[in-house]
Parts: structure tokens; C-alpha cells; sequence
């Protein structure tokens, strides 16, 4: 109000937990993390037809210190596992993780002793993709609901508070 | 071509020949462990037969439980001796079993060559002096149910991790592992979060 009318049209005021969100959740870097078959429907989320850039998050990159998005397409076994989660510390804070189809979220149809039953065994999920595969309009819609999330983060200090989306109610 | 290989085999190998069997023109000989090696070279180097290719190698596991009812299930006539009173578990003698399929690319012809191992010997030779490409299926094998190749070049893991234990393909392996002898790495987990 006052401030914008004193300094003129080339000032604008804001909170600065806004602005930032604003330009983290218009330009998050994925990292595709294509572990098997969910990684075709990753690769057409990036394609003409469906076209991510529209919302921000054309560029992937292949080393996860430029990322701020992990994308976890595919079934992870045990002994991948421990890549994963290195590939994860490896990205810089603040950072959000998709899991990308059935086996990602929670084996899927591989019940059995090599793979991990949902990669929240080892890693904060942000975003669960139904799907096997999922195709590539629901990622786009995960990218959505992280941008979302990213929106309700605040600033306490230096760090960022990631807001829950759908918070869980506390047991009574 | 079947009857010329089993007669070229005996000729040569005849103490070494345990069984054969011809099931829809495929033709199976179950050999002595020792003498695999030789019999795989005579089978390679011959001029006529020319076995020069190994599809695969792998393991059988023939444990059977009280729960198992695959002999009342797929009986044939000719295989009444299989069925067994329910309740009753007669464990065969020799409980695995490793089968080699060759092909030979003059002939067009396939041969099953297996070798029994009771569990008590888990020993039979590597043939990847005959055929080199036994290497990882060999592996394979010995990841799987835990058999020795001896003469191995590099008989380690393959698809489990190094540090692991058991061996998944036996029959009395759980379906969901052995809780505990895989690890997952440390951190940060949605699932610790959702205890908090």
C-alpha cells in the first residue's frame, strides 16, 4: 500500500517466503531417476505433446547437485537402494521426492525378497504417482501438487519448512 | 539325430551315463558330476555333432514338503511312481540338480545334459574351459542355490549383494526374504516421520 505509492510503479512489496516459493516452485530441475519401465513415461513427459516446460521443469539434468526434484521411476531393489539414497544426500537443500509408479510406491506387483516395499522405507516422499506405468499427465499433475507444497513453505530463519498438503490428522 | 548322439555319448562315456530320457524329440542325459568337463569337450569337439553353443546353465531345486501336491496335480500314467500319499514326504536323494542346454548350430539340434547333487556335495566342475560363455550363468547358479563351480575363474554373486547369506532360489526360502539380511540405507524416511 504505502510503500508501492511512495517508491512508484517500479517497486513491488511482498513477503519474502513468497517470492522465493514462487520462483523455486516455477523452475524445479528434476532428476529422473529412470530405474526401469516408468522411465518411457517420464521421458514423454518431457515431449512436445505433454511438455513440461510449460510448467517450469524442462531442465533435467543428469547429476542431482543441480536438482532440486527427485523423480524415482521405477522398482528399487535392495542393492539399488543405497545408490538412490546416495543420489538423494547428493542433492542440495531444500529438495522434493516423487514416487513414480506402483513399484516405486510400494513394490507393486514384485512381492517378493529383492525389492523394497516403497521406497518411503528409506526416503521422505512428497508425492505418491498411482500407476504402472503412470502416464505422463499424472506425473505432471505430482509436479503440480509438489509446486503446491512448495507454495505453503515458509521461511524460519534460514531454513525452509516444508508444509504437508494434506496434513494428517493427530490421533486422538 | 537324437538316437546318434546318445550312441556317440555311450560309446565313449559309458560308465560316465547315468540315465536318458526323450521327451517329445528332446533329449535328456543325466551324467556323473566328474566327468562333465570331458563329456562337454567330446560334445564341442566332435566333428559330427559340433555342440558349440551353451544356451544356459541352471539349478533345480527338488526339496519337496507336505504342502507339495505337483505329482497329484500333473500325474502322467507313466508317472505313478511320483505320487505320494498325502502326508508323506519321501525327500529324493539327490535334492538339486544342474542342467545344461546346448546347441549346435550345424545340426540344428539340442541336448539337456543334467548332473545330480545331493546336499550333502554341492561340488561339480565348471565348464567354462569347454564354453567360456558359462561364466555368468554359472554365477547365476551359484548365486541362486548355492552351488560350487570348482575351476570357476570368478565364482562370486551376481545379483544379490556380496554380503548376503542365503540363496533365494531354494524351496525353503521364504517368498519375502529373511527379515534382517538386507539392509536399507540409513536417513531420513517418510516412515520415520510419520512415527514422530
Amino acid at each position: 500500500m504505502g510503500l508501492e505509492h511512495t517508491l512508484g510503479d517500479s517497486f513491488l512489496a511482498t513477503r519474502l517466503d513468497a517470492l522465493i516459493n514462487w520462483s523455486r516452485r516455477n523452475s524445479l530441475w528434476p532428476m529422473p531417476l529412470g530405474i526401469s519401465c516408468c522411465a518411457i513415461e517420464l521421458m514423454a513427459m518431457a515431449d512436445p505433446r505433454h511438455d513440461v516446460s510449460r510448467f517450469g521443469s524442462e531442465v533435467m539434468r543428469f547429476t542431482p547437485r543441480q536438482c532440486d526434484l527427485l523423480i524415482v521411476a521405477g522398482t528399487v531393489n535392495y542393492k539399488i537402494a543405497k545408490v538412490v539414497r546416495k543420489i538423494y544426500d547428493q542433492m542440495p537443500d531444500p529438495k522434493w521426492v516423487i514416487a513414480m509408479g506402483a513399484c516405486a510406491s510400494s513394490g507393486g506387483m514384485y512381492r517378493s525378497y529383492p525389492v523394497v516395499q516403497g521406497i518411503d522405507q528409506f526416503l521422505p516422499v512428497d508425492v505418491y504417482v498411482a500407476g504402472c506405468p503412470p502416464r505422463p499427465d499424472a506425473v505432471l499433475k505430482a509436479l503440480l501438487e509438489i509446486q503446491k507444497k512448495i507454495e505453503m513453505s515458509r521461511l524460519e530463519g534460514k531454513s525452509i519448512v516444508k508444509a504437508e498438503r494434506f496434513p494428517v490428522p493427530a490421533k486422538e | 539325430m537324437n538316437d546318434r548322439i546318445l550312441s556317440k555319448l555311450a560309446a565313449n562315456f559309458r560308465d560316465s551315463i547315468l540315465s536318458s530320457t526323450e521327451f517329445r524329440g528332446e533329449l535328456t542325459i543325466v551324467v556323473k558330476p566328474e566327468n562333465i568337463v570331458p563329456i562337454c569337450k567330446f560334445l564341442r569337439d566332435d566333428p559330427e555333432l559340433q555342440f558349440d553353443l551353451l544356451i544356459d546353465v541352471h539349478g533345480i531345486d527338488m526339496l519337496r514338503s507336505e504342502l507339495d501336491r505337483s505329482s497329484e496335480i500333473y500325474s502322467h500314467d507313466d508317472d505313478l511312481d511320483l505320487l505320494l500319499p498325502p502326508g508323506q514326504t519321501e525327500q529324493p536323494a539327490e535334492r538339486f540338480q544342474v542342467v545344461y542346454n546346448v546347441w549346435s548350430l550345424k545340426n540344428k539340434a539340442r541336448l539337456r545334459l543334467k548332473v545330480l547333487l545331493s546336499e550333502s556335495n554341492l561340488h561339480v566342475p565348471s565348464v567354462t574351459t569347454v564354453w567360456p560363455g558359462a561364466n555368468w550363468p554359472e554365477r547365476e547358479t551359484f548365486d541362486m542355490f548355492g552351488i560350487i563351480f570348482d575351476g570357476h575363474p570368478d565364482l562370486r554373486r551376481i545379483y544379490m549383494p556380496e554380503e548376503f547369506e542365503y540363496y533365494p532360489l531354494r524351496k525353503d526360502f521364504p517368498l519375502m526374504g529373511i527379515p534382517g539380511s538386507l539392509t536399507l540405507p540409513k536417513g531420513e524416511s517418510s516412515k520415520e516421520k510419520s512415527e514422530k
